[in-house]
């Protein structure tokens, strides 16, 4: 799956997870901007993997911070 | 200059407003006088004990105490150095020959906490371009030697073997897995389902650590824990304990069946580079696992007592964290961290004294009471427990 692809994909999973309708950008940072817990997290990273049948290692996890570097990394890992 | 302190400051504040509610400190409570493995003196009150980890009530075993007192004069107070240089003495063996016995397994390791074997054994198991699955709700132990490691970290939600068997298969090919579990969940008090969970690592060709801190002495038939009791014990690749629990005095260890555990000891960095545990703790710590071996009648009192609180509190109208008692934890789950601590307060009061918990400690957000049995509490300190608790949970508004 291309990036623009794998973007729409995301978006859609994004969604239910948006709780405050927070108006995404590729800046957009999950901890800060979406104020998510680890629970959250936990729960939306699962989700992401389980559809794209991918593992974001936590220590992948932590090198992602905002929207656009959650995309980029599911664009790579997809391989 | 920044100040380095700055980060602690939403803490500070969140402290100083539950304190300025004239609450008593919750995590600043000092035993004055212990008089046994169920009651001590707190601010000049005698009160009940329900929130240690003493869950076979060893600490004031007369042969403990007679062995630790002999090691004393025998070996002095401390042995000044690493268990790989001068500090493994007599004891320090005898409590590993204790352990293998104690388990049926052929090697055991004793570090100076359970803490530090796990910091150990995950983060020197697992290295560079090996990944490590674990529980979400996994101790903070075991998350601090995934953080000290070099590996790669998954955990998956709290028991779910889906979830755990999803992600082992999408490891890349030729990586080596190391699944970590625990028996008992201290947080909430369940259990794992260890053997369906451990067939699955298996299957996926992942090697298998199960703390079993909270099971010790009391699940299973031999008290060897959770795994025991399920019947997997044998695919265990490597069981973390501690002696801070049912063992009664402090200390850690790591049993294992593997040919080549012993070289464990020269590569792994918290047993090394740490001074080894004093000969009075080794020698009490032996006493009481080979006491534990035989302890079938207090591991029944102890059910027992498990199985009445967990009844009378659910009749009183508490909400608990399990539907059916499965350890010796009972954890009452409070509508806030201020009503929580208020109850905390209520019940010192009564004379009792119960863990609070809070997050990030716990799981989902929760505040809980979290109350620890011993085989040691009469089945009457368990009524008069209840009756506390029905108290001090009208007083506060809870039930
Ligand atoms: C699950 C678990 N593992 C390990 C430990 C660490 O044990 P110790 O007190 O010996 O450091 C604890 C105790 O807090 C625990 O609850």
């Amino acid at each position: 799956m291309d990036r623009a692809a794998t973007a729409e994909k995301i978006a859609e999973l994004i969604e239910p997870f948006n709780k405050k309708g927070v108006a995404i950008t590729e800046a957009t940072t999950f901890a800060g901007d979406l104020e998510w817990d680890s629970l959250t997290v936990m729960d939306f990273v699962a989700a992401i993997e389980d559809d794209f049948d991918i593992i974001i290692s936590m220590n992948q996890q932590a090198e992602i911070e905002n929207y656009g570097q959650l995309i980029d990394a599911v664009t790579k890992l997809q391989g | 200059m920044t100040d380095l302190f700055n980060k602690f400051d939403p803490l500070i504040e969140q402290r100083r407003a539950l304190l300025a509610g004239g609450v008593e400190d919750p995590f600043n409570l000092v035993m004055e006088r212990v008089i046994s493995p169920t009651v001590a003196v707190c601010n000049g009150r005698e009160t009940i004990l329900l929130g240690t980890y003493n869950y076979m009530g060893m600490t004031f075993d007369p042969d403990v105490i007679a062995a630790g007192k002999e090691a004393l004069d025998d070996y002095g107070s401390g042995t000044t150095g690493s268990r790989v240089l001068n500090g493994t003495y007599a004891g320090h063996k005898a409590c590993e020959e204790a352990l293998k016995e104690f388990y049926g397994m052929d090697h055991a390791m004793v570090f100076s906490t359970g803490y530090q074997a796990n910091l150990g054994i995950i983060s020197t198991m697992a290295g560079k371009g090996d990944y490590i699955v674990l529980d979400i709700d996994s101790h903070a132990s075991i998350w601090d030697g995934c953080k000290m490691g070099d590996a790669e970290v998954v955990p998956f939600k709290h028991n779910d073997i889906v979830a755990m068997e999803k992600r082992l298969k999408r490891i890349p090919e030729g990586a080596g897995k190391l699944v970590v579990l625990e028996g008992v969940y201290s947080m909430l008090g369940d259990i794992a389902p260890l053997k369906e969970m451990i067939r699955v690592a298996k299957e996926n060709g992942a090697m298998v650590l199960v703390d079993e801190a909270h099971s010790m002495g009391f699940i299973g038939p031999n008290g060897r824990g959770v795994a025991e009791d399920q019947g997997c014990l044998e695919d265990v690749d490597f069981v973390i304990g501690t002696f801070s629990k049912s063992v009664g005095t402090v200390g850690g260890f790591c049993v294992s069946n593997h040919p080549k555990f012993e070289i464990l000891r020269l590569v792994c960095r918290p047993y090394v580079f740490t001074a080894s545990l004093p000969p009075s703790v080794v020698h009490t710590a032996a006493t009481s696992i080979r006491k534990l071996m035989h302890g079938a009648n207090k591991r029944a009192h102890l059910w027992e007592n498990s199985k009445t609180l967990h009844k009378g509190l659910r009749d009183k109208g508490f909400t608990l964290g399990t539907d059916e008692p499965q350890s010796a934890i009972i954890a009452v789950i409070m509508p806030d961290l201020e009503r929580g601590a208020a109850m905390w307060e209520a019940l010192l009061k009564e004379g009792l004294y119960v863990n609070l918990a809070r997050p990030p400690a716990t799981p989902a957000g929760m505040t809980l009471l979290r109350c620890s049995l011993c085989a040691e509490h009469s089945a009457d300190q368990v009524q008069t427990i209840i009756g506390m608790f029905e108290r001090a949970g009208k007083a506060v508004g809870i039930i």
